[in-house]
């Protein structure tokens, strides 16, 4: 209690709990859809491309600017990943490493050209919940209470183009509308937790949460809502351990979110056991 | 006028002619089964039939006042659906989506109408049932509920039986048979089963990259094509090598 008390007393502290929850919650409804979709590398490599193109922001002296740089970055790249992956010739999980591995290639030059591997280049890489200032805060509340609405208001089509593409479009929905919402979204989603949660370990966010779920829920609304609680829950006791040992805010929350998916797999497998 | 009336059709892949030489009528209340040998177009035909496909050359119109979105479907399952976490109730009502259009949520009578066809097809009872935890059987009937919901005209199914048992099977060809006579739906089945094709479906299109026979079933196995394939679909497991 006294650890919480301290905690919130500090203002970036406060800043960073209501940004990661909220970028929590956005991550683990869109990471059902996405790993379901087999789309979950999509995370990765818009986390990538998001680190390439926030240092480039810094090296150029508009640090400021970095998440209203990035965002239109992200968002172009996650709709030539699913655009990419979609068509014949490069296969969905080999377009991901290409744009991966070429837009962390440029940041690295870059970097190297300009400021050098920095404490800067290093936070950008695996969070740093320092980073949010109070105009970041403005944005992110209002970007993600945005993706909130959307995902409640179209969760029918992103259920029926998550389940059965062909059937949807068969039967007349614009496939490719609900599709591209999806890659907004979560490009939205990517910038914002990526100052906290560091450009690499951001789609494990999305993954994390989503996979858990899917172990034990047989609904998918169960699914949505059971990876909501898991990731909010999960972040909160990631940071609040963080703050308290002096750990990497966005590690600690990737090992949490470890230790619910294991758990959680161990629940499945003696459940299953127990069938058989 | 038809329901679907195909003239002079072809389809191409990337420039290349997959099938050809298309002409034929669906009337309202058929059961037209589509035979054929892999890769002699079956299937891309059924992609032309959806609007997924545009004809190469010639023309699929629609007629008698159905609209390209109120063909049901009944596709092959992929593989990440098999472990889908979703309720059977959750699949069913996802076929009302094109009526409710673009508002949120289902309205009370998108309810009733996804638990009438899932009592119509008896899967009410599995409502609450995970889809992946279903037999092979029952989840065609589930998907068959679902393209219920979402038309009343006209039923669209790819292979519905491949991979069920032989009982499942049965089982299956008699609820759509009874789906087509109770209540009157135009059924447009891909099979390769070409037996049951003849015992169950009214009319038989054969394709071998270009339209082979078109016609009453009665009338298919008279002929030598005919006579020919059920000969080849009567070898040992059925298969249609």
């Amino acid at each position: 209690m006294d650890l919480l008390l301290e905690m919130f007393s500090f203002t970036f502290m406060i800043r960073a709990v209501v940004v990661g929850l909220l970028v929590s919650l956005c991550a683990s409804l869109l990471g059902v859809s996405l790993v379901l979709k087999r789309y979950a590398m999509i995370g990765t490599g818009l986390g990538n491309v998001g680190f390439a193109s926030m240092v480039s922001a810094t090296a150029f002296g508009l640090s400021h600017l970095a998440l209203a740089i990035s965002m239109p970055v992200v968002v172009v790249a996650a709709f030539l990943l699913l655009r990419v992956s979609e068509s014949s010739k490069i296969k969905g999980d080999s377009a991901v490493a290409l744009i991966s591995a070429s837009s962390l290639a440029v940041g690295v030059i870059i970097v190297s050209q300009t400021t050098g591997l920095t404490l800067h280049v290093c936070s950008a890489m695996f969070g740093s919940i320092l980073a949010m200032t109070q105009a970041d805060l403005q944005l992110s509340v209002g970007l993600s209470i945005v993706v909130l609405v959307l995902f409640v208001l179209f969760y029918k089509q992103l259920f029926a183009v998550t389940y059965d593409e062909n059937f949807a479009k068969a039967t007349g929905t614009r496939i490719q509308v609900y599709k591209s919402l999806l890659a907004i979204l979560t490009a939205v989603t990517v910038v914002l937790g990526m100052r906290m949660m560091g450009a690499l370990l951001i789609s494990s966010l999305i993954i994390f949460p989503a996979l858990s779920a899917i172990r034990v829920c047989k609904s998918f609304l169960s699914v949505v809502i059971t990876s909501a609680v898991i990731s909010v829950a999960c972040f909160f006791v990631g940071i609040v351990l963080s703050f308290g040992y002096d750990l990497p805010t966005g590690a600690s929350v990737v090992g949490i979110n470890l230790v619910v998916f294991l758990l959680l797999s161990g629940v499945n497998l003696l459940r299953q056991g127990g069938k058989i | 006028m038809a329901l679907i009336t195909c003239r002079d059709a072809s389809f191409a892949y990337e420039g290349r002619t997959v099938v050809d030489g298309l002409n034929f009528e669906v009337q309202t209340g058929d059961y037209l089964c589509i035979v054929g040998e892999n890769g002699s177009g079956k299937t891309t035909l059924m992609k032309g039939l959806l609007g997924l496909m545009q004809p190469k050359s010639g023309t699929i119109e629609t007629g008698d006042g159905l609209l390209p979105t109120e063909i049901g479907y009944l596709p092959q399952q992929t593989s990440a659906q098999k472990d889908f976490p979703a309720s059977v109730f959750e699949v069913v009502i996802s076929g009302r989506l094109n009526s409710r259009g673009i508002l949120p949520f289902y309205s009370r009578l998108d309810r009733q109408i996804a638990l009438d066809n899932m009592e119509r097809l008896g899967v009410l009872h599995l409502r609450q049932k995970s889809f992946r935890e279903l037999s092979g059987g029952q989840q065609q009937r589930v998907l068959l509920s679902r393209a219920l919901c979402a038309t009343h005209k006209m039923l669209l199914l790819d292979e519905p039986v491949s991979g069920l048992d032989p009982l499942a099977t049965i089982e299956l060809y008699r609820v759509i048979k009874s789906l087509s006579e109770e209540t009157g739906i135009t059924i447009i089945m891909i099979s390769h089963d070409v037996r049951s094709a003849v015992e169950y479906a009214s009319q038989i299109l054969h394709l071998q990259n270009r339209q082979v026979f078109f016609g009453p079933a009665a009338e298919y196995v008279q002929t030598d094509v005919g006579k020919r394939f059920l000969g080849e679909g009567g070898a040992p497991n059925g298969s249609s090598s």
